[in-house]
C-alpha cells in the first residue's frame, strides 16, 4: 500500500531519468507513451510502493516533483 | 568655502567626498595613485569605502557592484590601467548604471610613458569596448575644472544612468593649484527605485547585460540612444575663448588648451583675429559650438597631445575636413607656446 | 495527506533553460531553498555568471545582476561593501571562476569579503560547447582537447577548495556534490551553513559543488552521476577544506 504520492509537471520534465535512478522501491520510470511539448517522455509513476522518501525531488533539476505522504 | 592650494589629484578624491561619493575602487598606476592614496586614509573619515584592488579589471568590476547597489562610486586609473577597464565600463554602460572615471592620462601606446598625453581620445570617446554606446566624457584644463567637472560627473550619471569618464592627464593630477569645493546638487536627479538592495517584500530588482535575442538586444541598443540622444541635447559644454571677432579657431581641451590659450595673447598681439573654441565635454563633442561660429571661421587649428584623434570630430563639427589643420605632440611632450604661435602663423599667414 | 516536498517559492516559474540531468537545477534550487528557509530570499543578492547559468538571475526569485566574464566575486564586493547587512552571493561554473575569474576569487577570498561563492565544477565549458576547462580531468576529452586532457600539453586541472583553503580570509570551505540524495542532502547542509557564517559576518564562505554535465561529457544524465561519482570525486575529494567555527569550537 502507498505511502506516499509523487506528482510530476510532465511539461517541465525533461525526463533526464535521475529521479527512476534513484527510487529505492523503481516507483518511477519514463513514460512509453506520452511525449510532452518539449520533446520529452516525462517520468511517471508506475506502482503504488512509493515510501515518500523524497529522493527523487531531490534529485529533480527541474523542480518538477512534488511529493505527499499518505495519511 | 575658502580656496586651498591642492595637488590635482587629491582635489578630485576630495571632489568626489564632497559630491556624496563614499566608495571607491582602484589599482595604483602614476601618474594618478594619489588619487588612491587620498581616498584611502580620507574615505573611511567619512563612514566611506577604499579597496585597493588586485587589478583595475577587478576594481571596475567591484565599481558596476556598487553601482548597482545603488551607491555613488568612484574608480581612477591612467592610460594601461583605463584600457584595462574597457570591458566594466561597458557592462556599466549597458547596464545603464552611473559611475564615475577618472583618466589621468599619461603617453602610450602600451605601457608608453609616465609624462602627460591626450591620446586616450580615442579609447575613451569613441568607447574602448564592444558594442554601439558612449560614455559622457568630460575634459578638465586645470584643477578647479577637475574639481567641478567631477561633481557634475556624479550628477550628470545619477540623471541619466551613465558612466561619466573625467579625462584629465598627468599634468593636472600632478600640479597643485588653488581650488574651492561648492557642490550643489542639480534638481531632477531621479531616485534609484532599480537599486539592488533586497526584494524586502516586493519585486525582485534585476541588473541585465545579456540580452540574447537579437530583436530584443536592438531594442535594449535603442533605449540606449534615447539616453544618448537626452545627453546630446542638454549636456554638451564648451568654453569660447577671444571668439567674437576670430576669423580663425583653435580647438584644443584640457592641459593642451592652456598652452594655446598663452599663445593667442602672442598672436593676437601680432594682429591675427583667433579665438578658441575650447571643448569642455568630448562626447557629447559641442556640435553647437561649431553650429554657432563656423560661418566666420576661415580654418580651424586642433592642437592635441597626440597624434590628431580629435582631427575627424572637429572636421565633422564643421563639416569640412579641408578646414582643419592640426598640431600635436605626443609620446609624454606638451606642445611649447613656440610652435604653436609658429603654427598659427603658418596656417594664417605672416610666418617665416 | 501533506505535502513534504514542493518547489521553493524563492524561484520563479520560469522554465530552466539547461539541458536534460544537468546539475545547475538541482543546485540554484538547493539555494534557494536554504534562501528562503532563513527568509534570506528578501535580502538576498546574488552576482550571476557568464557561462551556462548567465540566466540564473531569471530563474531565482531575489535580486540579481549578470556579471562579466569571472568578475562576480568582484562586483559581489562592491555590493557587499555597500550593503554588508544583505545576503550577497556569488555562483559560478569553473571557466567563470577557475579560469577568467581565478585573480578575482583567490582575492575575495583573500580579503576575507563576507560574501558566499557558490562553484560548479563540472570539468567542462557547458554554454560554449565542451571545451577544455581548468578543472578537466587528466585524459577526460574536450573540444580543445579531442585526445582527452594531457597534463603534459594541456597543464593541470586546479583544486579550486584546497588553494583557497591555504589562505587566511575564508571562514568556511567545503566541497560536495550532487550525484545521490544523500550528497544533495550534504550540499544543501553546506550551502546553509555558508550563508549562516556570512550572515554572522565571519569572512568568506565558499562551497564547492562537484556536478555533472551530460551533454558535453556525452552521457545519459544517470551515467553522468555515476562519471562524478568514479571519476571526478576521487579526483576532487569531498569534505570540509576549512572552518573557522569548528575551529573556534576545539
Amino acid at each position: 500500500m502507498a505511502k506516499g504520492k509523487v506528482t510530476i509537471n510532465e511539461v517541465i520534465c525533461k525526463g533526464c531519468a535521475l529521479c527512476v535512478s534513484v527510487c529505492p522501491k523503481n516507483v518511477l520510470a519514463l513514460s512509453t507513451t506520452k511525449i510532452n511539448p518539449a520533446g520529452y517522455n516525462p517520468a511517471e509513476m508506475v506502482s503504488d510502493d512509493c515510501i515518500a522518501c523524497t529522493s527523487c525531488a531531490k534529485m529533480c533539476p527541474d523542480c518538477a516533483i512534488t511529493v505527499e505522504k499518505l495519511d | 568655502m575658502a580656496k586651498v592650494l591642492m595637488k590635482g589629484n587629491e582635489a578630485v578624491g576630495k571632489a568626489a567626498i564632497e559630491a556624496g561619493c563614499r566608495y571607491f575602487f582602484g589599482y595604483p598606476i602614476t601618474p594618478q595613485s594619489e588619487v588612491p592614496e587620498y581616498l584611502s586614509s580620507e574615505l573611511p573619515k567619512v563612514g566611506g569605502t577604499f579597496i585597493q584592488a588586485e587589478s583595475e579589471v577587478a576594481a571596475i568590476n567591484m565599481v558596476y557592484g556598487a553601482a548597482a547597489a545603488g551607491a555613488r562610486v568612484l574608480t581612477s586609473s591612467s592610460s594601461p590601467g583605463i584600457a584595462l577597464k574597457q570591458e566594466g565600463i561597458g557592462y556599466i554602460s549597458n547596464a545603464g548604471l552611473p559611475a564615475v572615471i577618472i583618466n589621468m592620462m599619461r603617453g602610450g601606446p602600451g605601457l608608453g610613458t609616465i609624462q602627460p598625453g591626450q591620446a586616450d581620445y580615442n579609447m575613451v570617446v569613441k568607447g574602448g569596448a564592444n558594442g554601439d554606446y558612449h560614455d559622457v566624457v568630460l575634459a578638465p584644463a586645470s584643477v578647479q575644472e577637475a574639481v567641478d567637472m567631477v561633481m557634475e560627473a556624479f550628477d550628470i550619471a545619477d540623471m541619466y544612468g551613465t558612466p561619466v569618464i573625467v579625462l584629465a592627464d598627468g599634468l593636472i593630477g600632478q600640479m597643485m593649484e588653488p581650488v574651492e569645493f561648492n557642490y550643489v546638487r542639480r534638481e531632477g536627479i531621479p531616485e534609484k527605485t532599480w537599486a539592488l538592495t533586497g526584494k524586502g517584500d516586493g519585486e525582485k530588482h534585476m541588473i541585465e547585460n545579456l540580452v540574447i535575442e537579437p530583436d530584443d538586444c536592438e531594442a535594449w541598443n535603442h533605449r540606449n540612444f534615447d539616453r544618448y540622444a537626452r545627453i546630446e541635447a542638454n549636456e554638451q559644454a564648451w568654453e569660447e575663448y577671444k571668439m567674437d571677432d576670430a576669423e580663425y579657431a583653435f580647438v584644443s581641451y584640457g592641459t593642451a588648451s592652456r598652452v594655446v590659450r598663452t599663445a593667442i595673447g602672442y598672436l593676437r598681439n601680432a594682429g591675427f583675429k583667433v579665438g578658441m573654441i575650447r571643448p569642455k565635454t568630448l562626447w557629447p563633442f559641442p556640435q553647437k559650438a561649431f553650429d554657432k561660429w563656423d560661418a566666420q571661421i576661415k580654418k580651424y587649428l586642433d592642437v592635441e597631445m597626440s597624434m590628431g584623434q580629435m582631427v575627424p570630430d572637429v572636421a565633422f563639427a564643421c563639416n569640412d575636413r579641408t578646414k582643419v589643420l592640426f598640431h600635436g605632440r605626443t609620446g609624454g611632450n606638451v606642445p611649447t607656446v613656440d610652435e604653436i604661435v609658429e603654427f598659427g602663423k603658418e596656417v594664417m599667414g605672416g610666418g617665416k | 495527506m501533506a505535502v513534504i516536498f514542493e518547489k521553493t517559492k524563492a524561484l520563479t516559474d520560469v522554465k530552466l533553460h539547461y539541458c536534460p540531468g544537468c546539475a545547475h537545477g538541482i543546485v540554484h534550487r538547493l539555494l534557494a531553498e536554504c534562501l528562503e528557509k532563513s527568509g534570506e530570499d528578501k535580502n538576498a543578492i546574488c552576482a550571476v555568471p557568464v557561462g551556462c547559468a548567465v540566466f540564473a538571475n531569471k530563474y531565482f526569485n531575489f535580486d540579481a545582476i549578470q556579471c562579466a566574464h569571472g568578475r562576480a566575486p568582484a562586483t559581489a564586493s562592491g555590493i557587499k561593501r555597500v550593503h554588508p547587512d544583505k545576503t550577497v552571493i556569488t555562483y559560478q561554473g569553473d571557466g567563470d571562476l577557475a579560469s577568467i575569474g581565478t585573480a578575482e576569487i583567490v582575492h575575495a577570498a583573500a580579503r576575507g569579503e563576507k560574501i558566499t561563492t557558490i562553484f560548479i565544477n563540472n570539468g567542462i565549458y557547458g554554454m560554449t560547447g565542451g571545451q577544455m576547462a581548468p578543472t578537466t580531468l587528466p585524459g577526460m576529452k574536450a573540444t580543445t582537447a579531442k585526445a582527452g586532457r594531457d597534463p603534459k600539453v594541456n597543464g593541470n586541472p586546479l583544486r579550486v577548495s584546497e588553494m583557497l583553503a591555504t589562505l587566511t580570509g575564508p571562514a568556511y570551505i567545503e566541497r560536495v556534490s550532487i550525484s545521490t540524495p544523500a550528497q544533495v542532502t550534504q550540499a544543501k547542509k553546506a550551502i546553509q551553513k555558508a550563508l549562516e557564517i556570512q550572515k554572522k559576518g565571519l569572512g568568506f564562505t565558499f562551497v564547492e559543488v562537484v556536478a555533472s554535465c551530460p551533454t558535453n561529457w556525452g552521457l545519459t544524465p544517470v551515467k553522468a552521476m555515476e562519471f562524478v561519482r568514479e571519476k571526478m570525486i576521487p579526483y576532487y575529494p569531498l569534505g570540509v577544506f576549512k572552518d573557522i567555527t569548528a575551529e573556534e569550537g576545539k
